[in-house]
């Protein structure tokens, strides 16, 4: 790799000096051909960033758009200078890899040090308008509205709007944040909205599916009052029961009387007896979250449990792997031995399966009244139900999904291993194993050492490993939320999206600590990897 | 064994039956006990999931280890009375569509790392060591949360579309394959590329022309190993795909034995095994790189 130094090459000695551009020697010459696709590309390109951002438009969202505006700007910029060859090689990849690998890792820190959860999500002024607004009650002069449901998303999922046509006629839509003139709606001969620019109507089966959506949804219009739906076509505006007043910073029920005051430390507001508003806001925890994982005596009991399980988990099927693995390598390592192709299409039969499958089959076999290993041990055991059978399943149908890649790994590591090292150490006067064992191993070690560390990395994270054979089960009765095969990554999981309150900030606050693990793990294995050397290459 | 005549001083030497038979079991006897072991052991889920598929009953308690009869039941149940084509295309989509993209966006940020130096370079490789620590699935939670509020203003990018997910899986392209792609670019001769640019070729008529050709089989193996991976990942899609329709063939099946445990089973290994399918023909066309490894060390004993 000498000639990796220069970049002159491309050029003959004593052609005229062209100043040297950042990617070398490439001539920056390009065929018609070239130009026309280069131009499509772009071209697509910034429809798709005009279609992406429109929305965010729309919707107001300006650094949204700024920062689109902005992407789509470097990418003019390094398609179309001539100082920029190797971005253009690498700027798609690098696009991918920001958004949705290095964000996501920081947008989770960021949520870690948060409280977010299921009636956490909003900031507090969002969490006082949705009180306000919910507590909305008809009075006797209220105003009625003809009414529209629609959203400017997914007619499913997408946020709900209200269209409203009032008695003289002016038009508004209305959201979560508040109403709006709607100046450019089509509006049919009852007063009724059928259609705006931005917004999808919804049938009325589609308001049907959504309606308890659709009870909880208002607009806030400001002192205390808001618009909310009375059956599909009307709206009406009302007071609500419920107020926030800044000076106390409290909301006041005025039908019982009772006072709630804003917490900010944890993000709701709760009244004398300590009975808080189901809505609350996102508030900044600091480092409550990590303290509750490690010391918390509940919290701090199963999560140490679980770290312990999963070092445990990851280096057991690592080396029985690698053991098995090894052994049928060195088993069918020898010269003329019948049927060995026929043995090694079979035991590499697992490793040539869908994993994903392959757990679903081994749970199944599992399981206690049907399935296969208890009916052919004539046993009655509830391989699940049990703490250390459980795990013992587990790293069973791990060892049967691993082996064969190691086993595929060890064959080719030993027949760099020559021969001859073993059979001259066995002359010395070494027997077989102290051959293998102070010969052979070492030697395979240098080759297979990065592998193993590589297959305990996988392993502290396989998620479906666990997930799709106990679901981190059996949960005992006194901790319902972690379980005895629980990896850190099925915990996280499990409180996340498996819980019936979603509790992303403890989640969160979980992924940074597995990523502190294995930044830990992988700093000691990379200092005595050699794969750091290549880059200079 | 008998029947020939030999010299009779030879006699001396020749072994008796019982000997041999020591021999043999020192030397091969006890592979061919281990392996039958090993086969067993390696072959009986395999051998199960086919019985089950096969089995006219289609429930697990019914279902044995050897077949015990073959009929086309399950496949037709699956194929009849679960959306199973809608699941097998959204894999299949999601596995090419990923495997294709990355292969791309993977080569063409190899190139640049092998053929070219810039500033950035050394920090550009280590960084993606790096990072390869980091599973992109361990941010679960921030990409669930970013993409609610994507769906918000673009639903054809959110939950239970192709391509929010297929947005996901590519932020996954640049990894520990842009390494293994650039160490094979590395050992394609510099000459070659020079050359060609003696000639007028551009650094895109180097890559697309001179490189791709050479670097096939980089690209094959890559492809192939996102394919699997692909096919196989549950974690990311089980948060973005909620909707019955959207479902990759993986969490069909999760979800087959998920509520009817026993019933199912039949139709479940059906399914187990097209899932199996993709990943058995990519093993079927890597067996050569395999093979040849073994035999071009197993000529010399």
């Amino acid at each position: 790799m000498a000639a990796s130094e220069h970049d002159s090459a491309g050029a003959p000695s004593g052609a005229p000096a062209r100043p040297p551009l950042p990617g070398g020697r490439f001539a920056p010459g390009t065929s018609l051909t070239a130009h026309v696709v280069k131009i499509g590309l772009l071209g697509l390109f910034t429809a798709l960033g005009v279609w992406a951002v429109l929305p965010l438009y729309l919707a107001g969202h300006w650094l949204g758009l700024a920062v689109a505006a902005g992407v789509v700007a470097l990418v003019y910029h390094v398609y179309l200078s001539k100082r920029t060859v190797p971005a253009k090689y690498l700027l798609p990849g690098v696009l991918f890899l920001v958004a949705f690998q290095i964000l996501p890792v920081l947008y989770t820190m960021s949520t870690s040090v948060t409280n977010m959860s299921d009636g956490h999500r909003v900031d507090k002024q969002q969490a006082i308008a949705s009180i306000e607004s919910l507590s909305v009650t008809r009075t006797p002069d209220a105003e009625e509205y003809t009414l529209t449901v629609a959203t400017a998303g997914d007619p499913e999922t997408g946020a709900l709007v209200f269209l409203l046509t009032d008695p003289e006629g002016r038009t508004y839509t209305g959201d979560e944040e508040g109403l709006d003139p709607l100046p450019t709606a089509t509006v049919n001969a009852s007063g009724r909205i059928t259609g705006a620019f931005g917004y999808t109507v919804l049938t009325p089966a589609q308001v049907n599916a959504r309606s308890a959506e659709l009870e909880e949804f208002a607009v806030p219009t400001g002192d205390g009052a808001g618009i909310r739906s009375s059956g599909l076509s009307t709206a009406f505006e009302g007071t609500a029961v419920r107020s926030y007043d800044a000076s106390c910073d409290c909301v006041t029920d005025s039908e019982t009387g009772t006072v709630y005051t804003a917490d900010d430390e944890r993000g709701a507001f709760y009244g004398p007896e300590g009975d808080r508003l189901p809505q609350g806001w996102k508030v900044n925890v600091g480092f409550d979250n990590f303290a509750r994982f490690l010391f918390d005596p509940t919290f701090a009991s199963s999560f140490f449990g679980i770290l312990v399980w999963n070092i445990a988990f990851a280096v057991a099927v690592t080396g029985l792997v690698f053991v098995v693995g090894l052994a049928v390598a060195m088993a069918l390592h020898v010269p003329r031995m019948r049927g060995k192709a026929l043995y090694r299409i079979l035991v590499v039969l697992p490793y040539a399966m869908s994993s994903l499958a392959m757990y679903l089959l081994w749970r199944d076999m599992f399981n206690t009244d049907f399935g296969l290993i208890n009916r052919m041990l004539g046993l009655q055991i509830d391989w699940f139900g049990d703490a250390w059978s459980a795990r013992a399943a587990v790293i069973l149908a791990n060892v049967w999904l691993g082996y064969p890649y190691m086993f595929l790994v060890a064959t080719g590591a030993l027949q760099a291993v020559p021969r001859e090292l073993s059979q001259a150490a066995q002359i010395d006067g070494a027997g077989r194993w102290q051959a293998f064992r102070h010969v052979t191993l070492p030697l395979l070690m240098v080759a297979m050492s990065p592998i193993l560390v590589a297959t305990f990395a996988f392993n502290f994270n396989n998620f479906n490993a666990v997930w799709l054979l106990t679901r981190g089960g059996p949960l005992s009765s006194e901790n319902s939320t972690a379980g005895a095969t629980d990896l850190l990554i099925t915990y996280t999981y499990r409180l996340a999206f498996n819980e019936a309150t979603a509790q992303y900030g403890y989640a969160a606050a979980l992924s940074v600590m597995i990523f502190v693990i294995v930044s830990l793990i992988s700093v000691v294995s990379l200092r005595r990897s050699k794969a750091l050397m290549e880059v200079d290459r | 064994m008998t029947a020939y005549t030999v010299d009779p001083a030879a006699t001396r030497y020749r072994r008796t039956a019982a000997t041999r038979f020591a021999l043999w079991a020192a030397r091969l006897g006890w592979r061919h006990a281990f392996m039958w072991v090993v086969a067993a052991f390696a072959v009986f889920p395999v051998l199960f999931v086919v019985s089950a598929a096969l089995n006219p009953l289609g429930t697990l308690s019914s279902a044995r280890l050897w077949p015990t009869g073959a009929s086309a039941d399950n496949a037709l149940d699956l194929f009849g009375n679960t959306p199973f084509t809608t699941w097998y295309a959204n894999s299949l989509f999601f596995a090419l569509a990923n495997a294709a993209v990355t292969v791309l966006l993977s080569a063409l940020a190899a190139y640049a790392f092998s053929r070219m130096r810039f500033r950035g370079r050394r920090v550009g490789l280590v960084g993606l060591l790096v990072i390869q620590m980091f599973p992109q699935f361990l941010a679960i939670v921030a990409l669930y949360l970013m993409f609610s509020s994507i769906g918000e203003y673009r639903p054809e990018l959110g939950f239970d579309t192709r391509w929010g997910l297929l947005l996901v899986y590519l932020g996954g392209a640049l990894s520990i394959n842009t390494w293994l792609m650039k160490g094979f670019f590395d050992t394609v001769p510099k000459e070659l590329d020079e050359s060609a640019q003696m000639d007028g070729a551009t650094h895109a008529q180097v890559f697309f022309r001179i490189m791709l050709p050479l670097v096939t089989p980089v690209l094959a193996i890559v492809g192939l190993l996102v394919f699997i991976n692909t096919v196989n990942e549950f974690l990311l899609a089980s948060v973005f795909l909620r909707d019955t329709d959207a479902k990759t063939l993986g969490l069909g099946l999760y979800q087959l034995v998920a509520s009817q445990r026993n019933a199912n089973f039949g139709m479940f290994s059906v399914g187990a095994i097209m899932l199996s399918l993709p990943t058995l023909m990519v093993f079927w066309f890597l067996q050569r790189y395999i093979t040849e490894g073994l035999t071009s060390g197993a000529v010399k004993g």
